[in-house]
């Protein structure tokens, strides 16, 4: 029931209520509203129980085993939550001068060195208030650098088919046409239709290494070379980051510009859309064209860097800068973690990913690319058994949830039919990636002796299979009060 | 198996060419491809009276599980739409061959039509 049904005629919570009288006489009239907002009429325990119960309806790496590929749900360690939100760091006024804010600032300077070092960029901001932003604030740099120089005919950018979709979204944003890269048996991106599409209107490429394939790009460097010989830029989608920690980095690979999920490396909630933070790291030759603002170190002093002294700067994303909680939780991470913990977590998440795809093989489930080595993540394909017994990738992972586990990412990478792309991340132990084996080949067993029992999961759950069918052909987002 | 009528050509990212009468062309998706992509949900036309070249995008068709480009398997001019499938997408799935039609072109080189594949052809490249 949504919390706007439950309301009643004038109930308040009068302990969250503004106290004393507010004018709004200062208020251009045309901006008042006329008549009082719809708003749900609760008492504050209602409140408290209506969100609580939503929140015990959830899944959520602090309830459950999260394998959801490409999405690195590590636990969110509550020491990174407790010291992030210290007073000093929650008090302070985003307009705060810099002489007031320089425990923070320092944070946020340390942090983008940081994050220089772990991905061999020379520039950074962390100004970008997601992923996605990050990709937009990428190519607009991009566009950017081949402007400067009047390289104004380069038109294309080139992504793999197997890429998020934010990149051919981000490019297109951008006013590019996305020429789309075909991926080899083996996983890796075809050299040679590469070769036939990189051209003189080649502005970049779009790269994530390790690729959703859950395999490393094994001639990236043969890729830089090819497209800078060509004069454009590589860009790294850093959503896979967890994977090469302290081992490689995109710097040294080659690249020119990429962005950084600190929601998925650097263990920030992944929340509900948000808030996120997409931090942009570029070599030299993009340094210029960095969003603002940036925290600069002078002397012992640190200050932001405004607008006005960075002239070729794509500009702000935010009013501010950046989501600050979710970067200080970020840097406090890193901290903890420190340089040999980080490559820790990037070997732990690469050995438990092989661990569990190996486990897997083993117990007679088909790989996407069985000769290859996983990287953070790897695919399994239920082709075999959509064939052989009618029952898909959906099947098995809305299974999964009866046993409360949470399904792993469903149909993505597109290239592979029925598959499920599986991340166990650094954080969950041996047990636990044993349990999960375990369950899938209960599901297998449950599939060939009672497949509608499978085809109708999940029993255990607030709601059964849902028609998202219906739910797409009929978006219904608003709720409307019934008419008296 | 899917159903792949043997007077039609077709294209390898699966689209489908009818030759008709006055010399036009309809197009649509097989329904291999519908079956591939799931219950549609949504699908943009070309543009009306807009020329497309070959290869091009043109389209796009949605289902619960991926968007997918359309692509105009022969080169020509726009001279129909089927609009009845911004309101019922799932006539792709129900009836690829027929209600479920994409576009009409005007060909510009009646050659092209002899580049695409026969429906034994179209049969073997998804078999594997």
């Amino acid at each position: 029931m949504l919390i706007f049904e439950q309301g009643t005629k004038n109930r308040r919570a009068f302990m969250q209520a503004p106290r004393g009288e507010f004018s709004t006489d200062d208020f251009p009239a045309h901006l008042l509203r006329e008549t009082t907002p719809t708003l749900p009429e609760v008492s504050e325990l209602q409140a408290v129980r209506h969100y609580t119960k939503l929140s015990q309806k959830n899944f959520s790496i602090d309830t459950q085993f999260y394998p959801l590929g490409s999405c690195t749900m590590k636990y969110n360690p509550r020491g990174v939550h407790r010291l992030a939100t210290y007073p000093g760091y929650l008090g302070r006024h985003p307009l705060a001068p810099d002489q007031h804010s320089q425990g923070y600032l320092q944070s946020i300077y340390e942090l983008q060195e940081i994050l220089k070092s772990v991905t061999g960029m020379q520039g950074i901001s962390l100004a970008p208030m997601a992923g996605a932003q990050g990709e937009f604030a990428g190519v607009q740099m991009i566009q950017a650098y081949h402007e400067a120089r009047g390289d104004t005919a380069r038109s294309e950018i080139i992504v793999p088919e197997a890429a998020h979709g934010t990149n051919p979204a981000s490019a297109v944003m951008c006013g590019y046409t996305v020429k789309s890269l075909p991926i080899a048996d083996d996983g890796d991106v075809d050299f040679d239709a590469l070769k036939s599409i990189v051209g003189p209107q080649t502005a970049g490429i779009m790269l994530t290494n390790p690729s959703t394939l859950g395999v490393f790009e094994r001639r990236i460097k043969d890729v830089a070379d090819l497209i800078h010989d060509a004069g454009g830029l590589l860009y790294y989608d850093g959503a896979n980051l967890n994977a090469i920690l302290g081992k490689t980095r995109p710097g040294d690979m080659g690249f020119d510009v990429m962005h950084m999920n600190l929601h998925k490396t650097f263990a920030t909630p992944h929340g509900a859309g948000g808030p996120g933070s997409g931090p942009v790291a570029v070599a030299e030759c993009l340094e210029p064209y960095l969003p603002v603002p940036i925290v600069v170190k002078e002397g012992e002093y640190y200050r932001l860097v405004a607008e006005s002294e960075r002239p070729d700067s794509i500009g702000h994303l935010s009013a501010f800068a950046g989501n600050a909680n979710i970067m200080l939780r970020a840097y406090i991470y890193a901290r903890m973690l420190g340089r040999e913990g980080l490559i820790r977590a990037g070997e732990f998440a690469t050995l438990n990913a092989n661990y569990l795809m190996k486990r897997l093989q083993d117990a007679g489930f088909d790989l996407a690319y069985p000769e290859r080595r996983a990287t953070h993540e790897f695919i399994i394909t239920m082709a075999r058994q959509a064939k052989q017994m009618d029952i898909t990738a959906m099947d098995f992972a809305k299974r999964l949830l009866d046993y409360d586990m949470h399904a792993p990412t469903t149909y993505f990478p597109l290239l592979i039919a029925e598959c499920l792309l599986i991340e166990p991340t650094e954080t969950e132990s041996k047990e636990v990636l044993d349990k999960f084996v375990e369950v899938m080949i209960k599901i297998q067993q449950e599939a060939e002796s009672d497949p509608d029992m499978v085809r109708n999961a999940p029993y255990t759950r607030p709601v059964r299979r849902l028609d998202d069918v219906k739910a797409a052909r009929e978006l219904d987002l608003v709720w409307k009060e019934p008419s008296a | 198996m899917s159903e792949v009528p043997s007077e039609l050509k077709y294209s390898k990212s699966h689209e489908w060419v009818r030759l008709e009468d006055d010399g036009s062309v309809t197009i649509g998706i097989t329904e291999h491809a519908q079956e591939l992509l799931g219950d549609m949900v949504f699908v943009e036309l070309p543009d009306l009276e807009t020329d497309v070249n070959s290869g091009d995008e043109c389209g796009v068709v949605e289902s619960v599980k991926a968007a997918s480009d359309i692509y105009a398997p022969v080169s020509g001019f726009v001279v129909a739409i089927n609009e009845e499938l911004s309101d019922a997408p799932e006539i792709v799935n129900s009836d690829p061959y027929g209600g479920g039609w994409i576009f009409r072109l005007k060909l510009r080189d009646d050659a092209e039509m002899s580049e695409l594949l026969d429906a034994d052809a179209y049969e073997e490249h998804i078999a594997d």
